[in-house]
Order: C-alpha cells, then sequence, then structure tokens
C-alpha cells in the first residue's frame, strides 16, 4: 500500500474533511495535554523556567521526522507527495521574528490560542480576534508587500539538498540537537527556577 | 462544594510523541501537515465577504480564499482541523479538571492590560504568520519534521524573536 493516501486517491475532498476533523481532534487533545491552552505555561518558555514549549516540539519533530523517514526507506511513504510550503529565505526569516514577539505579548500562538478558548480562557478569545484584526490589516496592505512576499524563491526544498548532505545525516543532526536541548533545557529550568 | 482540583499536565515528552505521531498521521493520510493561521484567513475572508462582498472580491488575499465561489469558503481542510483542534483541547480540558472561564496571566498585571496584550500580539502574530507562510504549526512543527529550509529559518526566529522581546514584556508574565 502506498501512501499518503489521498494523493493517490483512496478517498475524495468531502472525506478528507472528516479526516481534517479527526487530525485535528488529535492535535488539540495532545496541545491541551501539554498545558499548552495557558498563555502562562506557553510565555515561561521565554523566562526560562518551564522549556516544555522546546521539549514538547522537538519530541513531536523528532517523532514524525522519523516517521517519515523510516516509512519512506521501507517504501510505504512517497515523501516527494507530502506538501512543502515553498521557501522564501527573507519574508520568512522577518515574520517568524514578528510572530515571536507576538508570541511573548499575546502568551499564544495561532494553534494554542483555539486549545485556549476552547477550555474557557477569555484571553485565548481576545487574541483570537487580534488574529482576525491583524489578518484583515494583512489582507489591506498585501498589494504594497507583496514583492517583499513573494521575494527570496527557492521553491520546495529541504536542508538535505540546501546543503548537499545525505538525509540520514540531517535526521541525526536534529536527535543530536534534540537530545542536548533536552538536557541543556532541563538544566536551565533547575537554574532559573532556584532563582526565584 | 469545591470542584476537584485540575490534574496536572502531561509529561513533555509523551505530549510530544503524541503530537508528533497525529503529525505522522497526517502525513500519512493527507499528504500535508498540520495549521492553524489558514483557518482564521478562510473565516474573516468569508466574513468580510458577507458584509462588504465588494471589498472582499477585490481585495488580492482574501480572493485566494474565497475562490471562484463554486464552494463555500469555509469548506476549507484547515476550517475543519481547527473546528476538530477546538473539540479536541475541550475534551482533554473537560477530562482533566482544566476547562472553565479563565484569564491566563501574572500576578502583576491587570484584566484590561492583559487582554489588550492578547489582542495586539494576536495581531502581530497574525502578520508574522501570514508573511511566513505559516505560524507555529503550518511552518515550525510541520516543516520542521519534513527537513524544510524556509520551516527552519522561521523556527530560529521564532525563538530569537520571543527571546529578544521577553524582557520588555517580563511584567506581564512574572
Amino acid at each position: 500500500m502506498m501512501t499518503p493516501l489521498y494523493k493517490y486517491g483512496f478517498f475524495g475532498d468531502e472525506f478528507a474533511l472528516l479526516v481534517a476533523f479527526a487530525i485535528g481532534l488529535g492535535f488539540g487533545f495532545f496541545l491541551e495535554r501539554a498545558g499548552f491552552g495557558s498563555a502562562r505555561k506557553l510565555a515561561a518558555q521565554f523566562y526560562l523556567y518551564d522549556m516544555s514549549v522546546f521539549k514538547v516540539m522537538f519530541t513531536a519533530i523528532v517523532t514524525a521526522l522519523l516517521g517519515v523517514t523510516y516509512l519512506g526507506w521501507l517504501g510505504w511513504l512517497d515523501l516527494d507527495l507530502v506538501y512543502l510550503v515553498p521557501t522564501h529565505l527573507g519574508p520568512q526569516l522577518v515574520g517568524g521574528l514578528v510572530l515571536g514577539i507576538g508570541f511573548v505579548i499575546g502568551g499564544y500562538c495561532p494553534g494554542t490560542s483555539v486549545a485556549a478558548l476552547a477550555t474557557g480562557r477569555i484571553d485565548g478569545w481576545v487574541y483570537a480576534l487580534g488574529i482576525f484584526a491583524g489578518t484583515l490589516a494583512y489582507a489591506e496592505v498585501y498589494p504594497s508587500i507583496k514583492g517583499f512576499v513573494n521575494a527570496d524563491d527557492m521553491g520546495q526544498v529541504t536542508l538535505p539538498e540546501v546543503l548537499g548532505l545525505p538525509w540520514g545525516v540531517l535526521v541525526f543532526a536534529v536527535i543530536v540537537i534534540a537530545v542536548f536541548g533536552f538536557w541543556g533545557a532541563t538544566r536551565i529550568e533547575r537554574w532559573a527556577r532556584s532563582r526565584t | 462544594m469545591n470542584p476537584r482540583p485540575p490534574s496536572p499536565y502531561a509529561n513533555p515528552y509523551l505530549a510530544g510523541i503524541g503530537l508528533g505521531l497525529v503529525l505522522l498521521a497526517a502525513f500519512v493520510i493527507m499528504g500535508r501537515g498540520l495549521g492553524a493561521s489558514g483557518a482564521f484567513s478562510s473565516t474573516l475572508s468569508w466574513l468580510v465577504n458577507l458584509v462588504a462582498p465588494a471589498h472582499a472580491q477585490a481585495n488580492e488575499y482574501m480572493q485566494q480564499y474565497l475562490g471562484d465561489g463554486s464552494t463555500h469558503p469555509l469548506k476549507a481542510w484547515l476550517v475543519f482541523e481547527v473546528i476538530g483542534v477546538a473539540t479536541g483541547a475541550l475534551l482533554s480540558g473537560l477530562l482533566a479538571g482544566r476547562a472553565h472561564i479563565a484569564i491566563e496571566k501574572g500576578p502583576r498585571v491587570s484584566t484590561a492590560v492583559r487582554l489588550l496584550c492578547a489582542f495586539a500580539g494576536g495581531m502581530l502574530m497574525a502578520f508574522g504568520a501570514h508573511l511566513a507562510r505559516g505560524c507555529t504549526s503550518g511552518q515550525a512543527l510541520t516543516g520542521g519534521a519534513l527537513l524544510n529550509v524556509g520551516s527552519w529559518a522561521f523556527m530560529i526566529m521564532v525563538f530569537v524573536g520571543g527571546y529578544a522581546f521577553a524582557w520588555f514584556m517580563r511584567w506581564q508574565w512574572r
């Protein structure tokens, strides 16, 4: 059996919406489990006394990365058919910076704000209103910043391709970074908590 | 009667494995990853199109989410996924005794200021996410697991931006 199932025509667009709901269900469940429905828990990442954001994110990345790597090697997943967001370095570097600042001011990102508002957090609702306002502002100025947003088009490209290294080497590098990161994050947490 | 105290949060590594398996399922079943900000774009475009259709249809950005009018703008993959996120989070919150009306804020900040910050942060976040073609879920998490170049560049800058600005915001959280 070859996957992605949807790309191989196992089901159509209507059923895909049901899949979307089911995938979202799992996503929301684990976000809330991790404590990411709380702005205080999320913001703590930036004050070093609780680095759960980093730990959860990198564990998830390593899990999914190992999954696609092994399924690809077994010939069960055609990675070329998995959608990659095109790389535009300039706007993505600036966008990341702006988003990071918004994160520490607002306490959420779009996905976690949905987890927050669903569990009754008023600040999550207000944050979501802010997202709508920001999206409207973006839509209004889009014609004048379009040139920048679409600059530096590198297409769909992966780190192994750009660095000229085998896929497996990069997977190993990510695992090493994650493991040292987890060890370091726990030490930093201990230090930051002892200061207060 | 006091409500039962909320359960502690899950171990971050276990929650991360769960999240990673959900992401892997999305890759294997759909050939795409997770997302969130796109659902807000679809919903906003639909709302503006209800209130001011001429304006929405003349707008190049909203037009991408409205399409040619043959399908409803809310009949989008990410919209259904985000409805799932809300449902899944509520389920987990109810099971853990964490679902209740509250405002998440530090001890030294007033409610009004906290909500103002939430609104401003949401605005900035939206702007950044649209510039970067995705947010923490669509870019950092999804693209991170696919070794996407732009996603890794984006993710590093999210942490840079957060840490660089954290000092100015510490009164809100500590």
